[in-house]
């Protein structure tokens, strides 16, 4: 079974030179730390730059320059910054080559619900709706099963849609799973994960074919 | 011409109840610190305001929900404040959550003189209730409508006599947006320097759009979130 840490590493090999890439709160941040040597990336904050650099050094911290998650952050040699509206403006016009986005729960469809808990949790959408609506390749980081043992991996999403028919591809605790016309097709099992295990954690339509090899983290 | 206010008390002084306020910043990056004072010390209520963000509890907006000045709130995210939530829950505050790429946008139309707007983004959603939906190629879009705001108050870095203004780093994000898009514009500024001070060709927001500018004081610029690196 994989950390979050493991999880954005795995989601970190989806990586090729030159992309521009934008990562989501939570675990799609920690795929910065584990970009491939050899592959130069430029990482996009929604709230408007281009080259986000790493935190910065303890003192060195400058509250007019953050990300999307409200971290602070430094530039880079060649950064850009620039407003909200061009921001989504290349969004929209698919200049992100990869998006990494966290989820509450994914469909056998494609899917995602990751904005609202009726009655419970209102945070918001921000640039999320966004980002699903546009982005060609979208790979969601999550957690298969939910705190209470069950499967956030469903034959259709029981929370408030974000967006429909969007995610190609998802990287979970316990492997890798394109979603096709046919389902959740398991590409990938983690380290120790039995089949088994696999299809208790996945409520949706599951494919399993030929030998899955394990994933390498 | 003059543009330029001796305080935020000064320039906020015709915001009266039940306007509609757009208010720049992110999180607590780049807000107007010292017009959001103003407007709790001046205590106009029933306001709708129109923001990414709500603040946090005891900073930003979030001090315009203590002193339940707020009527409705609309904004993409909200998970910061306490204080939000629990209005929000409990029907005290109109809350209406919008994507973050089409606030940004209704601002932009409104400066640039259009009615509306067509994105994917909400579309299939709650988001999408009530709205025209319209199919371009091979995919839907939704209208939405330009921002029509009685003012507009934004943070700048530098900004000239004239209304020319200057952001710095992310504290950009929506600021050059909603001081195009109110129908009455005041800045916020830093720094207020002489025309011809700024370099023309590195201005960010044209005067042209502001109509009131005043030099802000004590700028708390409060980080919401500390990350570091640990030093090798």
């Amino acid at each position: 079974m994989l950390t979050k840490n493991q999880i954005a590493q795995r989601i970190a090999a989806e990586l090729k030179d030159g992309y521009y890439v934008n990562l989501g709160i939570g675990i799609p941040t920690l795929v910065a730390n584990y970009i491939p040597n050899g592959i130069n990336v430029v990482l996009q904050s929604e709230n408007g730059i281009l080259g986000m650099g790493p935190f910065p050094f303890e003192g060195e911290e400058d509250p007019d320059l953050i990300n999307a998650g409200k971290q602070t952050i430094t530039k880079l040699p060649g950064s850009v910054i620039f407003d909200s509206a061009m921001s989504f403006g290349m969004i929209r016009a698919g200049r992100v080559d990869l998006t990494v986005l966290g989820a509450m729960e994914v469909s056998e469809t494609g899917d995602i619900a990751n904005w609202k808990i009726p009655g419970k949790m209102v945070k918001g959408m921000g640039g999320a709706m966004d980002l699903v609506a546009s982005a060609k390749n979208i790979i969601v980081a999550m957690q298969q099963v939910n705190k209470a043992g069950e499967s956030k991996l469903l034959p259709k999403c029981s929370l408030p849609i974000t967006g429909l028919n969007c995610i190609k591809k998802v990287v979970t605790e316990l492997g890798v799973y394109d979603i096709t016309e046919r389902g959740f097709e398991l590409k990938e099992v983690a380290p120790g994960v039995t089949i088994d295990l696999i299809k208790q954690s996945t409520a949706g339509r599951l494919v399993i074919e030929g030998d899955i090899p394990t994933m390498i983290v | 011409m003059n543009k330029v206010y001796k305080n935020a008390d000064e320039a906020l002084h015709d915001i009266t109840d039940n306007m509609t306020i757009l208010l720049g910043g992110f999180g607590l990056c780049g807000i107007p610190e010292n017009s959001i004072t103003a407007l709790v010390k001046k205590g106009v209520k029933g306001l709708t305001c129109i923001s990414n963000n709500a603040g946090v509890d005891d900073f930003g907006i979030g001090l315009m929900l203590q002193t339940r000045q707020v009527k409705k709130m609309i904004a993409s995210y909200v998970g910061e404040n306490a204080e939000f939530e629990r209005q929000l829950l409990s029907g005290e505050l109109d809350v209406e959550l919008i994507p973050q790429g089409t606030l940004a946008t209704r601002c932009m139309a409104a400066g640039y003189g259009m009615p509306a707007i067509y994105t994917p983004a909400g579309v299939g959603t709650e988001v999408a209730e009530g709205k025209e939906v319209r199919r371009f190629g091979d995919k839907d879009y939704l209208l939405e409508y330009a921002f029509d705001a009685d003012f507009a108050i934004v943070k700048a870095w530098k900004g000239d006599t004239m209304g020319n203004l200057v952001y710095r780093d992310t504290a950009r994000n929506f600021n050059p947006l909603m001081a195009m898009a109110g129908k009455i514009t005041i800045a916020e500024v830093e720094e207020l320097v002489e025309p011809g001070e700024l370099d023309a060709n590195f201005i960010h927001t044209p005067g042209i759009y502001v109509n009131r500018i005043f030099k802000g004081a004590n700028y708390e610029k409060r980080i919401e979130n500390r990350t570091t690196t640990p030093r090798p």
